[in-house]
């Protein structure tokens, strides 16, 4: 595997910011191809992808709960007056309940697990280059991509989903609170004004792509670990950068995958 | 294949940033031999070790490892010689969140076929032999510089390998221990007939190990010869190096 290497040092000319830039994106690319070349083949590491997993669900699961449910708090709040001043109340749930399906519950939630799992994945694996760790598996025969890269962005594709569907849960209980807090509303009639309103043209997509942002976290986590070098500053420079280039990508993917979806599944 | 010579290096040269670390080495290490490489610091020992194993691309060059050239075969055959080699590395590079047990069986469990029992007597007895049975299930951070540098040697011997590579194996090593690393390298070379390079400063070391040294300099093999020639030379750097060395230890 070839990686091109950025140029490193304190101070960059604008051309040699663009140029790292694409370096970046190819040595990205690299590592999505070989990631697919190699997640196909055996072995696979069952017990090391279960082991991420659950590491990344307990890391992640408090902040993302309550976020999740402060979402769906917040939205029917903030749009309660709006909504009774038209006279509309009765669609309340269900346009809230649409907005956190398609866009709100996938994008936050996708960028709460950038911050706290793309920058642990670049600074653990960073920490194990500058320590030669990652030499040492190489030296004694053990892919270190297959064991440390392809486990790992398993686990963060496999898991952002599900996070998701949970923080998609928590926000319609919080918009429930909302809006029994404002009006008088049976829970009865809020659970079927929100299944009415969500379609499944809704749903598909906004889990969908959550695939995409969970395999860019760590992806982007692994290469960044996975390149860093120049000692503990180049740690923290592996975490810092993993975090604002996944966000990014996933805002990116995000507008991408929209239009896409809108192709696809016309509402 | 039988007499193959299981390390030449040929006319390898590094350099970092336009500095030349290593210019033009050759050297080879016959079956059961063990090279001594002494050098200041700085002068491209690790780096020299490193091209060794292909952990670092020399600019030019070649390295056969028991026949093949190493930079020259697919990452599968490397593999396969690679699982005949073992690396400590100056740093000793242990895997910091597994526990000592789990540094050892790694390379057990990742390439070779052994049952549980056999993985967890063969982890018992290198760290016997490094005397540091009571730390096996230590993590890495509450192990002593020494105790990690003793770890990192138990992982790489564990496989029985045809050729090892130490870097600085006693170093950080109190002189009992030292003296005992250095006896089981040498126990090492002639019971598994096992062939080395060691980078080493400790001339005890050196001396209880060593069948040939070198000497790096300028990024050159600027001597060569059996410890007692460097030793005794006339030369005065050598002469310099050498009684700071016994001052020292
Ligand atoms: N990855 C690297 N990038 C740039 N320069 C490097 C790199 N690795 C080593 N060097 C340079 O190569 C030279 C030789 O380094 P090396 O680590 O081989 O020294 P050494 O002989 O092992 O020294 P010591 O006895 O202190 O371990 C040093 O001057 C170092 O600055
Ligand atoms: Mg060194």
């Amino acid at each position: 595997m070839q990686i091109p290497k950025a140029i490193t040092k304190k101070r960059l000319s604008f051309s040699e910011k663009v140029y790292n830039f694409f370096v970046t994106m190819s040595g990205l690319t690299v590592f999505t191809w070989e990631f697919f070349k190699q997640s196909f083949f055996p072995p696979f590491d069952i017990a090391e992808i279960k082991k991420h997993m659950a590491e990344l669900g307990v890391k992640t699961l408090p902040i993302v709960s309550m976020t999740g449910f402060i979402i769906g708090l917040v939205m029917a709040l903030q749009s309660q007056p709006v909504f009774e001043r038209l006279g509309a109340s009765d669609y309340l749930p269900g346009i809230v309940a649409v907005s956190v399906v398609r866009e709100l519950a996938p994008v936050i939630t996708a960028l709460i697990f950038a911050g706290r799992v793309s920058s642990g994945i670049g600074a653990e694996l960073g920490s194990m280059r500058v320590t030669e760790q990652i030499d040492a598996m190489e030296v004694s025969a053990v892919n270190p991509f297959k064991f440390l890269v392809v486990t790992r962005v398993i686990a963060t594709t496999l898991v952002l989903p599900l996070l998701t569907i949970y923080v998609i849960f928590l926000a319609l209980a919080g918009s429930y609170l909302a809006v029994i807090l404002a009006q008088n509303m049976s829970y009865q009639y809020y659970q079927t004004a929100v299944i009415d309103a969500i379609h499944f043209g809704d749903l598909l997509p906004g889990i969908l792509k959550t695939f995409v942002f969970g395999y860019i976290v760590g992806i982007v986590g692994a290469y960044k670990g996975f390149t860093a070098e120049g000692g503990t500053e180049g740690v923290g420079r592996a975490s810092t950068t993993a975090v604002v280039l996944s966000s990014l990508l996933i805002l990116l993917f995000d507008t991408i995958l929209v239009k896409l979806s809108l192709l696809i599944w016309p509402t | 294949m039988a007499d193959v010579t299981p390390i030449r290096i040929k006319r390898l040269s590094k350099s970092f940033d336009g500095r030349k670390v290593l210019d033009d080495i050759s050297l080879e290490v016959t079956s059961g031999e063990n090279l001594v490489v002494f050098g200041r610091s700085g002068t491209g020992k690790s780096v020299l070790l490193k091209c060794a194993v292909g952990l670092m691309k020399p600019d030019k060059g070649e390295v056969f490892l028991l026949g093949e050239n190493i930079f020259n075969i697919s990452t599968k055959k490397l593999n396969g010689i690679r699982k005949r080699i073992g690396f400590l590395f100056q740093s000793a590079a242990l895997y910091d969140s597994m526990t000592v047990r789990e540094n050892l069986a790694f390379p057990l469990v990742r390439n070779f076929r052994f049952s549980e029992k056999e993985i967890n007597e063969k982890v018992v007895r290198a760290l016997e032999m490094v005397n540091l049975a009571e730390a096996i299930d230590k993590m890495p951070a509450e192990l002593s510089g020494g105790m990690k540098k003793r770890v990192g040697l138990a992982r790489g011997i564990i496989t029985q390998p045809e050729i090892m590579f130490y870097d600085e194996p006693t170093t950080g090593l109190d002189p009992l221990t030292s003296k005992e690393i250095s006896v089981l390298i040498r126990d090492l070379q002639t019971e598994l007939n096992m062939t080395s390079i060691v980078v080493t400063h400790d001339l005890i070391c050196a001396e209880i190990i060593a069948d040939r040294a070198i000497f790096l300099k300028d990024a050159k093999v600027k001597y060569e010869g059996t410890i007692q020639e460097l030793v005794r030379s006339d030369d005065p750097f050598l002469k310099n190096f050498f009684s700071h060395e016994i001052l020292n230890a």
